[in-house]
């Protein structure tokens, strides 16, 4: 345990030295601000909540949850420092843990940092405060699932562009896997469970619904169990791919 | 004498490239062995399999008793490793970087302050302590993955091409280290300088094609060169000729190589039988001849030609 509070706070301080946590920080909150007052016409609507905001935020981590994530262990790769990491005492787990603990933790930071939004909605009306925190907790569990699959494309490569994308088209087949575009590829031949299980893993869902402002136990477990399975996939694959 | 290292019948493969095939050897405390080896022949490997790196495809490496694979942690805890190119994270600076490893390692608080600044201070480390790692040169870059090895002050220390890139001094001073700290250590190095084996290993060993062909201490290698004890003698006042087959007469010589004239500089090399210690006879031998010697020297042989030999060699490959 202590050591993935090493590895975390290490893994931490390095966004914060380098330029990705300004850059990060800066787009997510200029994206969000933009796509919640132009394309959610937050004042047009005559509403006191955060819907319009909370809506565009799969589709702004479709883009930048991968662009944070494709380094977690390509870069590791390609400096070779994940020799030096994983000869020190550490177990496997402990470092993909630590890893991604630092990275869902600084996206949990950029979204903090959307706090005007809750004060503009509360100045100007009277909101479910409620159902605005269950939102925000949906919204990062949604970015942990997210990042959870970047990091396993990230150990696949060490080309972080090719983690990029591979891991932007996987994230959109889990947003979209409710909707016709993804069902369609098999409904003609998979058995209805099947298409039932598929359209259950869809992200907007299980993030809908929270955002609806009901945690149902279901929905956090869905986000959970799908980090679980993805970190578990990194380590596997880490371990697997040493060699290369 | 306490065993540290034990590598039994190790193996890696990789898809149908066999990388190390059967390599079994011990170190004990107090050693410095050295791998010699050309580019690719399993150095790297081998080192990233004592290490705990990578997973072999059969046997067994066991650190101070600890095999590596069953009992990892316990195994990682008592070795010190430079992977090979000392990476590091290039955006820490030297002074994050080693606080961070010793953290790993466990220190904490004012153990973990002292170690860092006396490992800092072991190699030279005081004047870029505060910059970023990318920022330093090849010298300091290479300095800092050797304290991150040392700094927990490891039984076994694995090092994988130490002095790869420094300049004359700077490889001085890391031997010098290396020769330091190596009566309370097993230490592992690899490298293709071999002027580095006779300046801190006690112990060579050639690997060529993921196997062991030679291990000695790097006397004995030497000993295996063709021109290992051969006399090289420049006289005077004689025909090459008339040397050559004067000195095929003196006891103990076995062979006679003419090396060129010089003008009235005759050179020749003189082989022994089995590696007999001739130079007194040769010298005394000219000189009553009445032969003006003005070069007379044995040789002790050349590691490079044993080296050439063993992984060139068609036993080598096969």
């Amino acid at each position: 345990m202590e050591r993935i509070r090493v590895i975390f706070k290490r893994e931490l301080a390095g966004y914060f030295a380098t330029p990705i946590a300004a850059v990060f920080i800066v787009i997510f909150l200029m994206l969000s601000g933009a796509f919640t007052f132009y394309l959610g016409n937050f004042f047009v609507r005559g509403q006191a909540d955060l819907v319009p905001f909370f809506d565009f935020h799969p589709w702004l981590y479709l883009v930048l949850i991968p662009a944070l994530a494709m380094r977690l262990w390509a870069e590791e790769r390609r400096s070779g420092t994940i020799e030096l990491l994983l000869t020190l005492p550490v177990t496997m787990w402990e470092a993909v843990a630590g890893k991604f603990l630092a990275a869902w933790c600084f996206t949990g930071v950029a979204l903090a940092l959307t706090f005007p939004m809750w004060i503009t909605v509360n100045l100007l009306g009277e909101p479910d405060n409620g159902v605005i925190l269950a939102s925000y907790i949906g919204s990062l569990l949604m970015a942990g699932g997210f990042l959870a699959i970047g990091s396993c494309i990230s150990a696949l490569t060490k080309n972080q562009v090719i983690a990029f994308v591979v891991s932007v088209v996987i994230c959109l087949g889990f947003i979209l896997s409710g909707f016709p575009l993804v069902l369609e590829l098999f409904s003609g031949w998979a058995p209805q469970f099947l298409l039932s299980a598929i359209s259950s893993f869809s992200f907007l869902t299980h993030f809908q619904s929270i955002s609806k402002g009901v945690l149902d136990l279901r929905d956090i477990l869905y986000f959970l169990s799908l980090i679980a399975f993805w970190l578990f996939a990194t380590a596997t694959v880490i371990d697997m791919k040493k060699a290369e | 004498m306490t065993t540290m290292v034990e590598i039994n019948n190790l193996r890696k493969t990789f898809g149908p490239i066999v990388a190390v095939d059967g390599v079994t050897f011990t170190v004990e405390k107090g050693e410095v062995l050295g791998f010699l080896g050309p580019n690719g022949a399993g150095k790297s490997t081998t080192m990233k399999m004592i290490t705990g790196f990578l997973t072999p495809t059969s046997g067994t490496v066991r650190i101070c008793g600890h095999d590596v694979q069953d009992d990892a942690l316990a195994a990682k805890t008592r070795i010190g490793y430079l992977p090979e190119g000392a990476p590091a994270y290039q955006d820490m600076t030297p002074a994050s970087f080693l606080t961070f490893i010793g953290q790993m390692r466990g220190l904490s608080g004012d153990a973990l302050k002292r170690t860092v600044s006396e490992t800092v201070e072991k190699v030279n480390l005081q004047s870029v302590l505060d910059q970023p790692i990318e920022t330093l040169s090849k010298g300091f870059k290479r300095r800092v993955g050797l304290a991150q090895a040392i700094l927990h002050d490891p039984e076994v220390l694995v090092l994988d091409e130490p002095t790869d890139g420094l300049d004359p001094n700077q490889k001085h001073e890391v031997r010098t280290l290396i020769r330091a700290m190596s009566e309370e250590k097993a230490i592992i190095l690899s490298t293709h300088i071999l002027e580095e084996v006779h300046a801190v290993c006690s112990r060579a060993m050639i690997i060529a094609k993921g196997k062991v062909v030679s291990d000695g201490t790097p006397a004995e290698l030497e000993g295996q060169a063709p021109t290992h004890n051969t006399v090289l003698i420049t006289v005077s006042g004689v025909e090459p000729a008339v040397a050559h087959e004067r000195f095929m007469t003196v006891k103990g010589v076995k062979k006679v190589e003419d090396k060129g004239k010089d003008g009235e500089l005759v050179r020749l090399r003189i082989y022994p039988d089995d590696g007999q210690w001739i130079l007194p006879d040769i010298g005394q031998y000219a000189r009553e001849q009445g032969w003006k010697v003005q070069e007379l020297y044995q040789d002790r042989g050349q590691l490079d030609d044993v080296f050439r030999l063993l992984t060139t060699s068609k036993q080598a490959l096969s």
